[in-house]
C-alpha cells in the first residue's frame, strides 16, 4: 500500500485534539461512503462511549486505556482495544468482534445479542450479565455474579470464578478452566460431552487464545428456578 | 454517583506537585459531582503538642485579620493562621474542646473541618473546578491528599454536607455510595456521646469507624467490623497521617480504579481521572476487588 493509498484506506484519530463525538460522528455517517478500512484512534486516556454504535465492517483500533461503554451495541465492526477499558465493554454487542488486550471491568458484554468479545486479561464482576447469544471468552479471571441471568450464548472462562457464577442462568453455557469460589442459584456443574470440548475449541480458535481447550467445566442451568410449578407451595 | 480521588506520593520528589497533580484529578470528576468538592491534604506534621485546626466561614467575604487577632486576645495563644478565601488553617496549642468552645461563643458560623497535626481540609459546595480554582488546590503540598465530588442523593447540599467528612483527628473519609442503615448507626454511636454534625449517612461510616479506632482497632480492624455493621453500598477512600485505605461493599456496586507506580499511588472513580500522571503507562493498573482492603503507607 503506498502512501495515498494508505490515506484513502486508514484513518487517524487523537482524542488529546478530537473529541469522542466528533470521532463516533465520523464513524456513524463518514465512514459508511469512504473506503476506509481501518481506524486508528489515540490516546483514550479513559474516555466513554468510544467508537459505540458502530455498523460497518471496519477494523478499528484503539490504543491506550479505555473508559466506559467502549464499542457498545457494535454491529459488523472489529474493534481492538490495546489498553483497560472501564464498564460495560461491548454491551449489547449484536456481530463482529470488540478485543481488550488488558483487563475489563464490570459488566464486560452485558446483554450481547451475538458477536464475540475477548478480554485478554481478567474481566470483573457481572462479567456476561443477561447475554442473549454473543460469545464472550476471558483469557484471564472473571468476578461475582458472572453471567448472572445469561439467557443464550457461551462464557468461556480461561482463568477462575468469582462467586454466584451463573446466577439465575437460562439458557447460556459457560466453561471455566479454573477455580470457581460458588455457583450462583440453579447453576450446576454438568459432564464436558464431545460437543462441548468442540465449542470451547472453536472459541478458543475464534479468539486466538492460546492453551488447550480440554479440562473446563461445564456450568449450565438446573432448569428449577424459571419453570412455574404450581405444586410448589408459595407465598407472597 | 460522585467520584473518589486519592494520591500517595511515596518518595519526596514529587510532593511540591501533590497539588498540581491532584487538581486535574479533581476537576475530572467533577462530571461525576458538580454539586461540591472536597480535598483533605496530609502535610509535614506541626510539633507535638500543636494542631492544626482547618476552618471555613459561612460569610463570605470573611475578616479573617480580625477573626485571628480576637482568638490571640481571648485565648491569650499564638497561633500562626494561613488564609485562603473562606478557608483557614490555625496551628496552635489550644487544646480542642477550649478551641471548639471559644469558636462556638465567638464565631459560631466558622466551621471546624478538620483536627490534627497533619491533615489540612478544604470543602464547599459549588462546581468542583470553580472551587479548586478559588481554593488554589494546585498549590498544595503534601504526602497525600483524598478528594471527593459529589451527587448529592440522600441530604442537602451544603458546604458541612461536603465530602471529606472527618472524626477525631488525623482521619478523613470519602464515600461513593450510600449507606442504608446511617440512622441506627448513629443512634448506637449517639447514645456512646459521640456528637454528629449533619444528617448524611457518609458521617455515620465515619464516626463509626473513628469510634472503633478509639477503641483500640487499627483502621483495618475497624473496616473489618464495618463490613457486619454498615449496611448498604460504598466504595470509601480514607486516610491518616501514615496511610491511605480503600474498601468497596461485597457488590462492588461503585466504581474504583487504582494506579500504582515507584513514585505513587492513585485512586479515582474512573481511569480518566489519572491519565495525566506522569509514568501512568507504565503503572500497575487494577481494579479493587469487592470486602477487600487495600493499605498503602509512603
Amino acid at each position: 500500500m503506498d502512501n495515498h493509498e494508505k490515506t484513502r484506506r486508514e484513518k487517524h484519530f487523537d482524542l488529546l485534539t478530537q473529541s469522542v463525538r466528533d470521532v463516533n460522528q465520523f464513524l456513524h455517517h463518514q465512514l459508511p461512503a469512504s473506503e476506509i478500512e481501518r481506524i486508528e484512534i489515540a490516546n483514550p486516556n479513559g474516555l466513554h462511549s468510544i467508537a459505540a454504535g458502530m455498523d460497518q465492517d471496519v477494523v478499528i483500533d484503539i490504543l491506550g486505556h479505555a473508559g466506559y461503554f467502549i464499542a457498545g451495541m457494535n454491529k459488523q465492526a472489529h474493534v481492538t482495544v490495546h489498553g483497560n477499558v472501564g464498564w460495560s465493554v461491548a454491551e449489547n454487542i449484536m456481530s463482529g468482534t470488540v478485543r481488550v488486550k488488558g483487563h475489563a471491568s464490570e459488566s464486560a458484554g452485558a446483554s450481547g445479542q451475538g458477536g464475540l468479545v475477548i478480554i485478554e486479561g481478567d474481566a470483573s464482576s457481572r462479567c456476561g450479565i443477561s447475554m442473549k447469544g454473543c460469545d464472550l471468552v476471558v483469557g484471564g479471571s472473571v468476578g461475582h455474579f458472572s453471567a448472572f441471568m445469561a439467557q443464550a450464548g457461551t462464557l468461556v472462562v480461561c482463568g477462575d470464578a468469582g462467586p454466584n457464577l451463573g446466577d439465575s442462568l437460562y439458557e447460556a453455557t459457560i466453561y471455566v478452566r479454573g477455580k470457581i469460589d460458588s455457583l450462583g442459584a440453579d447453576a450446576q456443574e454438568e459432564e464436558m460431552q464431545a460437543a462441548d470440548i468442540a465449542k470451547v475449541e472453536q472459541l478458543m480458535a475464534a479468539a486466538d487464545m492460546e492453551g488447550d481447550a480440554s479440562g473446563f467445566k461445564r456450568i449450565a442451568s438446573a432448569r428449577s428456578l424459571y419453570h412455574w410449578n404450581s405444586e410448589d407451595p408459595q407465598e407472597y | 454517583m460522585c467520584g473518589i480521588i486519592g494520591l500517595m506520593l511515596k518518595k519526596p520528589g514529587l510532593r511540591a506537585a501533590l497539588g498540581e497533580l491532584v487538581t486535574p484529578m479533581i476537576d475530572c470528576m467533577g462530571s461525576r459531582g458538580p454539586d461540591s468538592a472536597g480535598l483533605a491534604v496530609f502535610g509535614e506534621p506541626v510539633p507535638s503538642g500543636q494542631r492544626r485546626f482547618a476552618l471555613q466561614a459561612a460569610e463570605e467575604p470573611f475578616d479573617w485579620s480580625k477573626f485571628h487577632e480576637d482568638y490571640q486576645r481571648d485565648t491569650q495563644t499564638p497561633g500562626p493562621i494561613q488564609v485562603t478565601d473562606n478557608h483557614a488553617s490555625i496551628v496552635t496549642s489550644t487544646a480542642l474542646p477550649d478551641f471548639q468552645a471559644w469558636l462556638a461563643a465567638a464565631y459560631p458560623r466558622v466551621h471546624l473541618l478538620s483536627v490534627g497535626r497533619a491533615i489540612e481540609m478544604y470543602k464547599d459546595e459549588g462546581l468542583p473546578s470553580d472551587i479548586a480554582d478559588r481554593l488554589h488546590f494546585t498549590r498544595l503540598v503534601g504526602t497525600h491528599a483524598v478528594g471527593h465530588t459529589r451527587m448529592a442523593t440522600e441530604s442537602a447540599v451544603s458546604p458541612a454536607h461536603a465530602h471529606p467528612y472527618t472524626a477525631g483527628e488525623d482521619f478523613c473519609l470519602v464515600h461513593n455510595g450510600s449507606l442504608s442503615n446511617p440512622y441506627s448507626i448513629r443512634r448506637s454511636l449517639e447514645r456512646r456521646g459521640i456528637q454528629f454534625e449533619t444528617d448524611n449517612d457518609t458521617e455515620a461510616g465515619c464516626r463509626f469507624l473513628e469510634w472503633r479506632m478509639r477503641e483500640g482497632d487499627t483502621l483495618e480492624e475497624a473496616i473489618e467490623t464495618s463490613f457486619e455493621e454498615l449496611d448498604g453500598f460504598f466504595t470509601f477512600l480514607m486516610a491518616t497521617s501514615e496511610k491511605m485505605v480503600l474498601v468497596r461493599d461485597a457488590f462492588a456496586c461503585k466504581p474504583a480504579v487504582a494506579a500504582e507506580t515507584d513514585e505513587y499511588v492513585a485512586v479515582s472513580s474512573e481511569f480518566r481521572s489519572l491519565a495525566h500522571l506522569p509514568g501512568i503507562g507504565s503503572a500497575n493498573v487494577f481494579e479493587p476487588a469487592p470486602e477487600q482492603i487495600y493499605s498503602w503507607s509512603f
